[in-house]
C-alpha cells in the first residue's frame, strides 16, 4: 500500500526525521488560507497523487506570492497529472500540499528497500538527489552508495559512515546530522513494516541542515493488520475501483487493454493463461485470480466484472482445482448467467479435484453461448477463435 | 529416490487442530504421509485425527522423533512458528500459510539458517513425493510416480505442469511449490542440485515468473553444474510493468526480472524453454522420448 507525500512527512514528522512545513488541501480557497498560515514568503505548491515524476509533469510549481499561490492551486488542482509512473491515462489531481520553501544547497537521494537477494533492507543514498535514480544507477552508477543493514545488529556506526562518506560529506557536523537523518529512517522502516521508502530529494540547506523534500512510501500489504494508523491512510480514490471492488470478494484483478476476459485460479496460472492467449495471436483483457476459497458468488462477481469492460469479446474460464472444487466452480458459472447477463462466448476449461463432476453439471445445464476446452492450450485457442468470430453483443 | 521427503519422513503439524491445519493433515495422512502428531499452544495432551497434540515443538520433536514440519498457523505467527521449529531442531519446515509479513519472514529464514533448518514457503502449496509423502496443499491424484523432478513458484502452475508431464505418459520423483513471496526458503539453486544427484530424477521442469532475479542466478547454476535435461516456463510475458500480479513477489519495476530476461538467460544456459504452459507436456515428452 502506497501514501501521499503529506502523508509521508506526517510519518516522517513523529520519526523526528525534519520536514518543511506544509498543509494538505482539496481546494483552492483553503491553499490560499493554508499559504497565509505559512507564511511564506515562497511556497511551493504540490499535487498529491501517488506516482513519481511530478514535477516534471508539471505538478509542482513555486509561488512567490498569495495570488501566485492561487493561480497554481487553480491550475494544479482537478488537471489529469501525467508522468512516467502514471500511465498515458494520468491520474486525477484532487488534493494539494501547500508548503514553505526551503532554502536549497544542494540535492541528494536516500532510500530504504528490501533487497531479495541479500535479504535485509538496504540503505541506498546518491549525491545525484532530483534525479530519476534509475537513470543514475544507468549512467553513473558509481554515485550510488549501497549499504545492507541487517536487522538483527540494527543500524550501527559503521552503517552512517559509510553512507555519510559515500555522499562525500566532510563536515563532521553535517556528518553527524545525516547518520542520525538515516539511523531515525531505518527504525520507520522496520517499526512501521515499510516496503520502500524514498527521499528524492533530500536537501542540504544553506545552514547545513538536512530536510526531506520528498517522501514516497509503501508498506506491507501483509503487515497492515498491525499497523492500524499506516491502514487508515489508505487513499482508495488512487486505486482502480474495480480492483478494490474484487479485492472486496477476494478477487485479484488487474484490467488490461485486450478483448478477451480471464477468469483463473492461481496467480501464476492466471499469467500462464494470459501468455497463451497472447502466443496464441488474442489479447487477454485482464488478470483475474479467484483465490482458493471461489464459490459461486464469487464467480458470479467475476463475471460481472469482466463484463463491464466493454471491450470483451470472450471469456475463458480456466481452473485447475486442488483445493478449489471444479463441480464448485460449475455451479458458480451456472449461477453467473442467472444473475449476469453473459452476452459473449464463455469457454470453460476445468481440470482437478472433481473436474468429471464439473463436466456433468455444465452439460446439463444447457447453457447457450458456453463452450468446453479439454486442456489449456485446447481452451485458450477456441477462446482466441471464439473472440476473434465475434459479432457483437 | 526423491528429494527432501519420502515415506519414512516423520513430519509433525504447526497448527495442527485448526481448520486448514485439521483438513489438509487429514488429506496428507490419507497420501500415506507419516504424520506423528502436531503442535497447538494449550491443546497439548489432547489426541486429534488419532495423533498426538503438544504445547510446544520441542515437546513434540522429542517424544515423536519428527525431523519435518508442515505449517499451517495464521499469518502474524508464521514468523515464531517457524523460528520455534527451528530452535527445536526440525530439519525441514514447510511453510503454507499465505500473508506473512515480510520482516517476519526475513528475522524467520536468517534464523533457520543459523540453526541449519531448511525451509520451503512461505505462500506455497508445499512438497509432495509422489505415491509417498504429501506435505502440503497439492491434489495428490495428479502426481503419478514417475522421473521427472519439479520446481515452482506458482501453485496452480505446479498442478499444470505435473499433469501435462503424466497426461504424456511420464510420472514425478518429487515436486516443490517454493511460493513467489519477496522472502522464501529453499529455491531453485537449492532445489536444482538436489534433482541433478537423484538417481531417478531425469528431467527436471521449472516454472518461474517475472519479479526478482531468481531464475537468472538459476540459469547460472543450470549452466556450470546441471547435467540433466531442464524444460523452463517462465509465467508472466504479457504483464503490465509494476503491477502486482497476485504474488507479492511477481513486481516488475526498470529492466531487472522481466520475463523476456529470465527465458533469454534460461535458454543461453541450455533449457528448453516454451512460452506457454500448455507446452510444458510436449516438451518433457521430446526430451525422455530420445
Amino acid at each position: 500500500m502506497n501514501i501521499h507525500e503529506y502523508q509521508a512527512k506526517q510519518v516522517f514528522a513523529k520519526y523526528d526525521i525534519p520536514v518543511p512545513k506544509g498543509i494538505m488541501v482539496e481546494s483552492v480557497k483553503d491553499a490560499v488560507i493554508a499559504a497565509e498560515e505559512l507564511g511564506g514568503p515562497v511556497w511551493v505548491v504540490k499535487a498529491q497523487i501517488h506516482a513519481g515524476g511530478r514535477g516534471l509533469g508539471g505538478g509542482v510549481k513555486l509561488a512567490k506570492s498569495l495570488d501566485e499561490v492561487e493561480a497554481l492551486a487553480n491550475e494544479i488542482l482537478g488537471m489529469t497529472l501525467v508522468t512516467h509512473q502514471t500511465g498515458p491515462e494520468g491520474k486525477l489531481v484532487q488534493k494539494l500540499y501547500i508548503e514553505d520553501g526551503a532554502d536549497i544547497k544542494d540535492e541528494l537521494y536516500l532510500s530504504v528497500v528490501l533487497d531479495r537477494k541479500l535479504e535485509m533492507p538496504l540503505i541506498m543514498a546518491s549525491t545525484e538527489g532530483g534525479m530519476n535514480i534509475e537513470d543514475v544507477a544507468e549512467n553513473t552508477p558509481e554515485k550510488i552508495v549501497t549499504i545492507p543493514v541487517d536487522p538483527a545488529i540494527g543500524f550501527q556506526g559503521f552503517h552512517g559512515r559509510q553512507l555519510a562518506f559515500g555522499l562525500n560529506i566532510t563536515d563532521k557536523n553535517e556528518q553527524k546530522k545525516i547518520i542520525s537523518f538515516a539511523q531515525k529512517l531505518f527504525k520507520l522502516y522496520m517499526e512501521l513494516d515499510a516496503e520502500m521508502i524514498e527521499i528524492n530529494p533530500l536537501v542540504r540547506t544553506g545552514a547545513g541542515d538536512f530536510i526531506a523534500l520528498d517522501g514516497k512510501m509503501g508498506f506491507d500489504n501483509s503487515a497492515l493488520g498491525r499497523q492500524p494508523e499506516i491502514a487508515a491512510m489508505r487513499d482508495l480514490t488512487e486505486e482502480d475501483p474495480d480492483e478494490v471492488e474484487a479485492a472486496k470478494y477476494g478477487l485479484s484483478y488487474v484490467a488490461l487493454d485486450g478483448e478477451i476476459g480471464c477468469m483463473v485460479n492461481g496467480a501464476g496460472l492466471a499469467m500462464g493463461t494470459m501468455d497463451t492467449i497472447n502466443h496464441m495471436g488474442g489479447t487477454p483483457a485482464n488478470f483475474l485470480d479467484v483465490g482458493g476459497s471461489a464459490n459461486a458468488e464469487t464467480v458470479a462477481k467475476g463475471f460481472e466484472i469482466i463484463l463491464k469492460n466493454p471491450k470483451v469479446k470472450a471469456i475463458f474460464v480456466n481452473i485447475f482445482g486442488g483445493i478449489v472444487r471444479c463441480d464448485r466452480i460449475a455451479n458458480g458459472i451456472i449461477e453467473a448467467t442467472k444473475i449476469t447477463d453473459v452476452n459473449v462466448p464463455v469457454i470453460v476449461r476445468l481440470d482437478g479435484t472433481n473436474a468429471p463432476e464439473a463436466a456433468v453439471i455444465l452439460k446439463n445445464a444447457n447453457i447457450a453461448n458456453l463452450i468446453v476446452g479439454d486442456d489449456l492450450g485446447d481452451g485458450a485457442a477456441k477462446a482466441v477463435k471464439a473472440a476473434a468470430e465475434f459479432k457483437g453483443k | 529416490m526423491s528429494i527432501l521427503v519420502n515415506k519414512d519422513s516423520k513430519v509433525i503439524v504447526q497448527g495442527f487442530t485448526g481448520k486448514e491445519g485439521s483438513f489438509h493433515a487429514e488429506q496428507c495422512m490419507a497420501y500415506g504421509t507419516k504424520i506423528v502428531g502436531g503442535v497447538t499452544p494449550n491443546k497439548g495432551g489432547q489426541i486429534h485425527l488419532g495423533k498426538p497434540v503438544f504445547n510446544t515443538v520441542a515437546e513434540a520433536v522429542n517424544l515423536t522423533g519428527a525431523t519435518v514440519s508442515m505449517i499451517f498457523v495464521p499469518p502474524a505467527f508464521v514468523g515464531d512458528a517457524v523460528m520455534e521449529a527451528a530452535e527445536a531442531g526440525i530439519e525441514l519446515a514447510v511453510i503454507i500459510t499465505e500473508g506473512a509479513p515480510v520482516k517476519d519472514m526475513q528475522a524467520a529464514k536468517a534464523h533457520a539458517t543459523k540453526h541449519g533448518m531448511m525451509t520451503i514457503g512461505p505462500n506455497c502449496p508445499g512438497v509432495i513425493t509422489a505415491d509417498e509423502c504429501k506435505i502440503g496443499i497439492m491434489p495428490g491424484m495428479i502426481f503419478k510416480k514417475g522421473n521427472v523432478g519439479l520446481i515452482s513458484k506458482s501453485g496452480t502452475l505446479t498442478y499444470e505442469g505435473a499433469n501435462q508431464v503424466c497426461n504424456e505418459g511420464f510420472g514425478i520423483t518429487t515436486a516443490v511449490g517454493i511460493g513467489g513471496d519477496p522472502i522464501i526458503g529453499l529455491s531453485y539453486n537449492q532445489i536444482l542440485p538436489m534433482f541433478e544427484a537423484d538417481p531417478d530424477t531425469e528431467c527436471i521442469v521449472m516454472i518461474g515468473e517475472i519479479g526478482g532475479d531468481l531464475e537468472i542466478q538459476a540459469a547460472k547454476l543450470i549452466k556450470e553444474q546441471i547435467t540433466k535435461p531442464v524444460v523452463a516456463f517462465i509465467a508472466g510475458q504479457t504483464a503490465p510493468k509494476g503491477k502486482t500480479m497476485g504474488h507479492a513477489g511477481a513486481i516488475v519495476s526498470g529492466s531487472a526480472g522481466t520475463a523476456k530476461e529470465k527465458m533469454e538467460a534460461l535458454e543461453a544456459a541450455g533449457v528448453k524453454v516454451v512460452v506457454s504452459p500448455a507446452e510444458i507436456g510436449k516438451a518433457v515428452k521430446e526430451i525422455l522420448s530420445k
